[in-house]
């Protein structure tokens, strides 16, 4: 138990750790756009008061970080007035800054829109579990069958079709030609679906392969030999073996491509207009240069994956005990 | 190997000789614009018909292939190699640096989505191919480095390994002769969805509008340009879109193929 609560314990320290340096990088970010963020917002004609103003309002005339350097008078101590330091006393308290287009809160904007890409990309990885899972498992045990060969091709459609083909063709088959639902946007809750399959498909692509080759990967290990030399059925051969232990990497993978499902909705939510997080970062975040907003956004996505990730560690370790003992 | 492998040798091979001649191939300047001839559906004069400039839709996809694979080879070659070195001495290693690599290192590169890291620094920095592909090894190598280390904790394992060590092997020897060559399969099946990934990648981010810039004809580029009019012509969205597809399913054909002619284990059964 002690040594549970220890590794728990460092667990969350490495995940702190984790998240200080993401914050540190994406404050970075705004430090290497080019040229000074004032006159990029406020354009070539602004009045050199407008431009103070803005760069009162928005810390950019204090010093990026602690120590600064130039050339001629070396490194410098800024103190607590700078950037760096201030960013994070508001973090401490959910403030990401305001937008420097709007003037807004950057967390009130983004709250607003997550919810809606979380559900997206919820709703994805469900339309690929449940295509991925049976359809691995069955083309897995029957290699080389008719049905591991539709899989296949299945499976290499939905990874070599790229989202904004496979979109598209969605919207034109089941929207414009037989009108069962709304091209784009998100008024009844049907409207979640076409969404949902062009972002899911993808993933149930590359979840039916690697459920397909962990199934064969397992069924050539020697336990299996041994299982079925004792006379186990096929089916607990391989519902209790081998997916217990082919289901690892599956896992892992599944962890993994939470963070891609949520970077990747960007595309769907631009082809569906579907207002969520992804549209919010590439219209009024990149498309309106409002820095602050695109460095809230990418640090909320990225801290939403970090825990997401932790999650799946601490799942692998609980599935694989080779792991665990280590 | 299996035929699908070689049809995607050919198919692969096809399109990096469409890049290279690509010159001698296309049958049009990719930039012309014809503001009379917008939209044509494909023909003798125009193979795959033109889009809404009035430019010739296959030219415009035998250069795409040039910017598809350049960008794709770049960053699988480096992230390749890069990401094997440090996937093996974590996963070998194990300890303090294990916990350093794979908790801290792979950790905080993770914690980027490839294709987030990839906006945001387009975003801060501006589009253009360099820093696309820089982008594209920075959050690549990850990926290898993690299969990597998963095999050789999966691997190191094994009695062999157990039986090396008790002759006496050093940790060099047994990770050069018998982990590595045990942990490479996955590592090509890696390579092949990253070469598909990358493809895929430069498309959405060109897609986006954030990638390689017009007028330069980035297959996602295209697509962006042609979804409007999806309905009322969708050729030139099509072809593009079957030339991305066609890439990817080649890669993929060439890694499933290789990953059954390299396992021995599958081969035989």
């Amino acid at each position: 138990m002690k040594y549970k609560l220890l590794n728990f314990a460092r667990q969350l320290a490495l995940m702190l750790l984790v998240i200080w340096t993401v914050v540190s990088l994406v404050t970075l970010l705004i430090e290497v756009v080019p040229g000074d963020p004032a006159t990029v917002i406020l354009g070539e004609t602004a009045t050199q008061e407008q431009i103070e103003n803005f760069r009162a309002k928005h810390a950019l005339d204090r010093p990026a970080f602690f120590v600064s350097y130039t050339g001629e008078e070396g490194f410098t101590w800024n103190g607590m007035e700078n950037r760096y330091a201030e960013y994070w006393t508001g973090l401490l308290q959910g403030d990401l800054g305001r937008s420097f287009q709007t003037d807004r809160p950057v967390a009130d904007m983004i709250f607003e829109r997550y919810p809606s890409t979380i559900k997206l990309a919820i709703a994805a990885m469900l339309v690929a579990i449940g295509i991925a899972l049976p359809l691995g498992v069955l083309a897995g045990s029957r290699k080389n069958s008719l049905v591991d060969n539709a899989a296949s091709f299945f499976a290499l459609m939905g990874i070599s079709l790229p989202t904004f083909v496979i979109g598209p063709f969605l919207v034109y088959i089941f929207a414009v030609k037989l009108d069962w639902f709304s091209p784009t946007g998100s008024l009844y809750p049907e409207d979640i679906i076409l969404p949902a399959v062009t972002l899911g498909a993808a993933l149930s692509a590359i979840l039916t392969r690697m459920v397909r080759s962990s199934v064969i990967e397992e069924l050539g290990e020697d336990y299996v030999r041994t299982a079925r030399a004792k006379g186990v059925s096929e089916r607990k051969v391989l519902y209790k073996h081998v997916l217990k232990n082919g289901l690892i990497p599956v896992v892992t993978i599944l962890g993994l491509q939470l963070g891609v499902l949520l970077a990747g909705a960007i595309i769907t939510e631009k082809i569906f207009n579907w207002q969520g997080l992804g549209l919010l970062l590439l219209e009024d975040g990149i498309g309106k240069r409002d820095y602050r907003l695109v460095q809230g956004c990418v640090l909320v996505i990225s801290v939403t994956f970090i825990l997401a990730n932790s999650l799946t560690d601490f799942v692998y370790r609980k599935l694989d005990p080779r792991i665990r003992l280590n | 190997m299996s035929r699908l492998a070689y049809i995607g040798f050919i198919i692969a091979g096809l399109f990096i000789l469409a890049a290279i001649f690509a010159p001698l191939i296309a049958t049009h300047d990719v930039t012309a614009q014809d503001l009379a001839m917008r939209y044509i559906p494909p023909s003798v004069e125009h193979w795959f018909g033109t889009d809404g400039l009035g430019r010739d839709v296959f030219s415009r996809v035998i250069y795409g292939a040039r910017i598809s694979l350049e960008v794709g080879i770049t960053v699988v070659i480096v992230s390749s190699i890069f990401g094997t070195i440090i996937g093996a001495i974590a996963g070998f290693y194990g300890g303090f640096v294990d916990k350093f690599l794979s908790g801290y290192v792979f950790n905080v590169f993770l914690a980027f989505p490839g294709l987030l890291l990839a906006i945001a620094l387009v975003a801060f920095l501006g589009a253009g191919q360099g820093k696309l592909i820089a982008a594209l090894c920075v959050i690549g190598w990850v990926g290898y480095a993690r299969v990597m280390r998963g095999q050789v904790l999966k691997v190191r394992e094994y009695d062999y390994v157990l039986a090396a060590r008790a002759l006496g092997a050093s940790n060099l020897r047994i990770l050069f002769t018998h982990i590595l060559p045990n942990a490479v399969q996955p590592l090509i099946v890696q390579a092949s969805l990253g070469m598909a990934g990358a493809v895929l990648s430069e498309a959405s981010l060109s897609f986006l509008g954030l990638g390689i810039p017009p007028p330069a004809p980035s297959w996602g580029t295209m697509i962006e340009e042609a979804r409007q009019f999806f309905s009322s012509s969708p050729h030139v969205l099509l072809f593009p879109g079957i030339a991305i597809a066609m890439t990817v399913l080649a890669f993929n054909f060439i890694g499933d193929g290789l990953r059954e002619y390299l396992d021995p284990k599958q081969r035989t059964r």
